[in-house]
């Protein structure tokens, strides 16, 4: 058992990191706000984010779900507009290339939303409980434009009945939807991980009474408790990402990809909300990034599962009847 | 990233399997909790059971008498224990997981060799004289006075929260060597025969009703100076070296036990009906989610530490969430018994109302929550100290 990177996930990281600070920095993010611009995209393509995971025979990498959250933490925190989740799956299990969302309708309540529809390349259909995987023309998606509360996140809501589209051979939906899962719940750790950095380094510059802010212990602790909830997160995430690569997509591990969904998605929501909070004035103003992140946070939250439907798998897979010899088995290999 | 057994690790797992299978039911039942001797007996027994199968101390190095084994096969000590339902570390976890592991690194190899071998075959108990009555959270200013007397140190003052006391033999006791110095610098560790003449124990009732821990009272004990560890004045640095191991691996077997207990939790809710209700059903679950993260944690610090040794100021963020994770444990459990969460006798000391008093200490004990949090935010975080902290 070894937990830690190898040199070559070490350094996939750290490149990925360097690129998006250099393409994808405040200025960027600012003017992505303001004209929609995304040069983040462009670059994440050139260096072949969507192709990780794609066989080498078809010019990719051939690398596992492990090395694709790793890549997809650093996405997420670059704060680099999607749809990259879908995009990615695309390309993997459909060999699409271009911008592509995923329709994945679960049990929650509210509307079916998809976002930047109309300069979609396709859409992957995801249907509870269905068999197969569809991939369908977001032309024939009914639909209309809603005002969405993540200014980099533009919505539109599907108001009729989905197109039947083309199913994908050899796809399994359950596997489509643990990826899916995962690469989101990465996306969040990022998230996370920014809130960290962004709630330090303010509390570090920001002075009242006197001092810095971060010298009180009322805001240490907010700062603390959001490294205590990202750093369980990432550990869940990787585990999951690293077990699906080995296992697949068994009860096993697919409870532990719905709880690290659950733990990444409250990592970065309260990791957000923390932030804005030592913030203070300033993180309720439109000029600092704060609102950004959180927005962003509440959009993957509700992507492919949320914490209703999480927290129930991960209750049913405590009662489920096992084989208890191999169950014993299969954590000790984990 | 690889979260599977080496072939040497396997190995080890196996062996392991095999030897808990064959010995636990050889054991006697266990003692009553409240049975100070009796416990004492079951637990050092056991401890020399796993001395003459080779598992005692599997972490230490081979030089202070262990095995030597990786940190990843020490996690699978723990967790295959755990699992198997072995008996816990008791009254051998002073000496096991603080008094031992700082002697190994900080002792003389005189110290090394009287001490040592009788920790890891349970021959003799340790326990803790590290806090006092005005001297917790800020432990650096504890006022137990130690005065060099020729060759012996006369120690008088008192301390609290001393597990197991009542049937330690030795006490790796802090003390105020240099009164003048600034209060982290002027501390020596010393070793403390518990029956030394001046020595009383007196047990401390804690609000679970039953006496863990014990008041300590030294009045002008004599020590020899033969018993410190590291040099004079410099037992801060040793004691933080003792911390770290506590706030590394010691809480992985809980992790283990927890993720069972909530396991049982689960099919008492069902047993009672309170599965129905999808609030507690999800807390449930919820916290399945956060037991398996943390236990992934134990994996990732423990992977850190592979070669490193002692664990870095991440165990905080463990600590911190699983103290917590635990207490959650336990008020959860109080939700599914309802009214049944009243009453103690139900099912001895292993009750969850038992196990829900006991628990309030977890985010007390071995620096509380609000430390951790201080901790990670100056100590990872790299956010200033503020005046008078």
């Amino acid at each position: 058992m070894d937990f830690r990177l190898t040199e070559d996930q070490r350094s996939l990281r750290g490149g990925l990191r360097e690129l998006l600070v250099g393409r994808f920095g405040p200025e960027q993010l600012r003017g992505a706000v303001e004209t929609g611009a995304n040069p983040g995209w462009a670059a994440l393509e050139g260096a072949g984010l969507f192709s990780l995971r794609t066989a080498e025979s078809d010019g990719g990498l051939g690398l596992g779900v492990a090395e694709a959250v790793l890549a997809f933490e650093e996405v997420g925190r670059s704060l680099v507009p999607g749809p990259l989740v879908g995009t990615e799956l695309a390309a993997v299990h459909a060999g699409g290339t271009g911008g592509v969302a995923v329709l994945a309708r679960t049990s929650a309540r509210g509307p079916l939303l998809v976002e930047r529809l109309p300069s979609l390349q396709a859409v992957l259909v995801l249907d509870p409980d269905a068999a197969e995987v569809r991939l369908a023309d977001p032309a024939e998606v009914p639909a209309r434009r809603v005002r969405s509360v993540d200014p980099l996140t533009p919505l539109w809501e599907v108001t009729g009945p989905l197109p039947r589209g083309v199913p994908l051979p050899g796809v399994d939906p359950a596997l489509l939807r643990a990826e899916g899962m995962l690469l989101t719940a990465a996306l969040q750790v990022g998230l996370a991980t920014r809130a960290v950095e962004s709630a330090v380094g303010y509390a570090k510059q920001r002075e009242q009474f006197g001092q810095p802010i971060g010298a009180f212990q009322a805001v240490q602790h907010l700062c603390a408790d959001i490294l205590a909830r990202t750093e369980p997160a990432r550990a869940a995430v990787r585990a999951a990402a690293v077990g699906l690569d080995a296992y697949g997509p068994t009860p096993d591990v697919l409870a532990e990809v719905a709880g690290a969904k659950l733990l990444a998605d409250e990592a970065a929501v309260r990791g957000a909300r923390d932030c804005l909070q030592v913030f203070g004035g300033m993180g309720f103003t439109w000029e600092a990034d704060v609102h950004l992140l959180l927005k962003r946070a509440w959009v993957h939250e509700r992507a492919f599962a949320g914490a209703e439907e999480c927290a129930e798998r991960l209750a049913a897979a405590l009662v489920a009847p096992v084989d208890a010899e191999g169950a014993a088995e299969a954590a000790a290999a984990l | 990233m690889d979260l599977r057994d080496t072939e040497a690790e396997a190995a080890f797992r196996r062996g392991l399997r095999e030897w808990l299978g064959k010995t636990l039911p050889e054991l006697p039942p266990a003692p009553d909790p409240a049975d100070w001797p009796g416990r004492r007996a079951y637990d050092t027994a056991w401890q020399r059971r796993l001395y003459d199968a080779g598992y005692a101390g599997v972490h230490w190095p081979v030089e202070a008498g262990g095995k030597g084994a990786s940190p990843a096969e020490y996690l699978i000590f723990l967790e295959e224990t755990e699992r198997a339902g072995a008996p816990y570390v008791g009254a051998n976890f002073v000496g096991l997981l603080h008094a031992g592991p700082t002697i190994a690194a900080e002792g003389t190899p005189e110290q090394r060799r009287r001490y040592l071998p009788r920790i890891l075959s349970g021959a003799e108990v340790w326990c803790q004289g590290f806090s006092e009555p005005g001297a917790g959270s800020d432990l650096a200013s504890l006022r137990t006075r130690a005065e060099r007397d020729g060759d012996e140190y006369v120690v008088s003052g008192s301390k609290v929260w001393t597990s197991h006391a009542e049937v330690a033999d030795w006490c790796e006791l802090l003390v105020r060597t240099d009164p003048d110095a600034p209060k982290h610098r002027g501390i020596s560790w010393l070793i403390l025969a518990m029956d030394a003449p001046g020595v009383t124990v007196r047990p401390l009732r804690t609000l679970t009703g039953t006496t863990e821990f014990a008041e300590l009272f030294l009045d002008e004990v004599r020590v020899p100076v033969a018993n410190r560890v590291g040099a004079e004045n410099d037992g801060w640095r040793v004691t933080m070296v003792t911390l770290s191991f506590e706030r590394g691996t010691a809480f992985a077997g809980e992790v283990v036990a927890c993720r069972r207990s909530l396991a049982e939790l689960a099919r008492l809710a069902q047993r009672n009906g309170a599965w129905g209700d999808p609030g507690l059903r999800r807390g449930i679950g919820l916290l399945a989610a956060r037991f398996g993260a943390l236990w992934r944690l134990v994996q990732w610090n423990v992977s850190e530490a592979q070669g490193g040794g002692v664990p870095g100021p991440g165990a905080s963020v463990f600590k911190l969430r699983f103290s917590e994770a635990r207490q959650e444990l336990y008020d959860l459990a109080a939700e599914v018994l309802g009214a049944g969460a009243l009453v103690l006798d139900e099912t001895g000391s292993e009750s969850w109302t038992a196990q829900r008093l006991q628990g309030l200490s977890y985010t007390i004990a071995a620096g509380t929550s609000q430390i951790q949090r201080t901790i990670v935010a100056q100590r990872v975080l790299g956010l200033p100290k503020g005046r008078g902290a």
